[in-house]
């Protein structure tokens, strides 16, 4: 991996834009950027893939394809010719699952169309795509993909293990109901379980990396000091 | 009759797009600061998702669907593959309509509602009500209440949000959690409060 990273192809800008967006940058615990998806889909750990993988293909794809024809688009259309762009992709990437994946798109249900208003989609596409080269816009589509796809496996992976004691439909730890040890949590399965976990990510990066905690907004007094009240 | 009612219901309550199906959630979490704020921009996803849902309904029955064309003395066709194209174009072209009646028309209403028009055609709530209409086959009378009542959650989930993090910003909260990390929990919890509706038999 390094050595492909070294690569001439792949100079200093490349490499910071396509890694940026795993922890510093995150676009879910950082740019609150598409949501929506990455909590409705990840009660189970493939149908969380088969979402991570179809994201980071529309945002790099949508991203390269609107950077390249970025100067000849009127700054006045320019969302719509986006989304046209954006619908587009999303539209073969839909038929493709409903061709060779059927279920997992029963599954997915509405959330693969959802990507379209994808915040994380449109925003790379008006945030980086429209001001710079395709190679990079492209590269910037993958990395932030690969952020949201991070988040995404780490809330399924809690999801499904502690909720139903499997991963990937393979066993892991024995329920109860088949003579094993461990009792299936059914909260885990339900969507607020996937706000929890979120916050409890969002708390835990912001921990390791303080630069990213939020400014207070109103300031508790301290009165430990024996500051308030002696006036 | 009976039949509305309870989708009703179910659209405000039980399957609440923004607690259950966590639709439009970057909104949510974003413009949820104010309850003045919140609540306009609920009246407004209201406005427009009881217009969208009925019209994507009307062209997806009259146009899209398998056979839909038959009126045309077209059949065999089925064009259900671009209902994502379509439903986005018509959610994008009605915002834009009704942002320009308004400012015609309705001056005051338009200074009120106006800020939030542009970030609703972004918003999965109102794609995602489109696309759930079609994926459960209602008719028109259905999608009108489906529209309503769908907006209206959503409505109500974002002002109660709001009112959660108004009191909540005098709070002593660790750094970490301060912001973003907090709001996601509370909003887990008023999914959980949301939930006990679903043992609601209709």
């Amino acid at each position: 991996m390094s050595a492909i990273l070294n690569d001439s192809i792949l100079n200093d800008e490349t490499k910071k834009v396509l890694t940026a967006p795993l922890v510093n940058d995150n676009p879910i615990t950082l740019q609150v950027l598409g949501i929506c998806s990455a909590l409705a889909v990840t009660s189970q750990m493939s149908t969380s893939l088969i979402m991570a993988l179809a994201l980071t293909l529309v945002t790099a794809f949508s991203s390269a394809a609107i950077s390249a024809i970025r100067n000849h688009i009127p700054s006045s259309i320019r969302i719509i010719v986006q989304m046209t762009i954006i619908a587009s992709l999303v539209i073969v990437v839909d038929q493709v699952l409903k061709a060779f994946a059927y279920d997992v798109s029963k599954q997915l249900s509405v959330f693969v169309g959802l990507i379209i208003t994808n915040c994380i989609v449109m925003g790379r596409a008006e945030g980086y795509a429209m001001k710079n080269p395709p190679l990079e816009s492209f590269m910037d589509g993958i990395g932030n993909g690969l952020g949201y796809s991070l988040i995404l496996v780490i809330v399924a992976f809690f999801r499904e293990t502690l909720g139903s004691g499997k991963l990937l439909g393979i066993e892991v730890f024995k329920l109860t109901k088949d003579g094993g040890w461990y009792d299936p949590n059914g909260l885990m399965l339900l969507p607020p379980s996937a706000f929890f976990i979120i916050g409890l990510i969002i708390w835990g990066v912001r921990q390791w990396k303080p630069a990213q905690v939020e400014k207070v907004e109103f300031k508790i007094m301290s009165i430990s000091h024996g500051e308030g009240g002696h006036h | 009759m009976e039949a509305y009612i309870s989708l009703f219901v179910k659209a405000v309550f039980i399957e609440n797009l923004a607690l259950s199906f966590f639709l439009g959630m970057c909104t949510f979490i974003a413009v949820s600061k104010k309850i003045s704020t919140a609540m306009g921009l609920g009246v407004a996803v209201m406005v427009v998702q009881a217009i969208t849902v009925p019209a994507n309904n009307v062209v997806y029955h009259a146009l899209l669907k398998e056979d839909a064309l038959s009126w045309l003395g077209i059949t065999g066709v089925d064009l259900s593959f671009l209902a994502l194209l379509s439903c986005i174009g018509m959610i994008a072209a009605l915002v834009q309509i009704l942002e320009m009646i308004l400012d015609k028309f309705f001056p005051a209403l338009y200074f009120a509602l106006g800020v939030f028009l542009p970030l609703i055609t972004v918003n999965c709530a109102i794609l995602g009500g489109s696309l759930f209409m079609i994926e459960r086959d209602y008719n028109f009378g259905e999608s009108v209440t489906y529209g309503v009542g769908s907006g209206l959650g959503w409505a109500l989930a974002i002002t109660v949000m709001a009112g959660v993090r108004e009191k909540l910003k005098y709070s002593d909260i660790p750094a970490g959690l301060q912001g973003l990390g907090i709001t996601f929990i509370t909003a887990g919890l008023m999914s959980l409060g949301f939930m006990a509706f679903s043992g609601i038999q209709l």
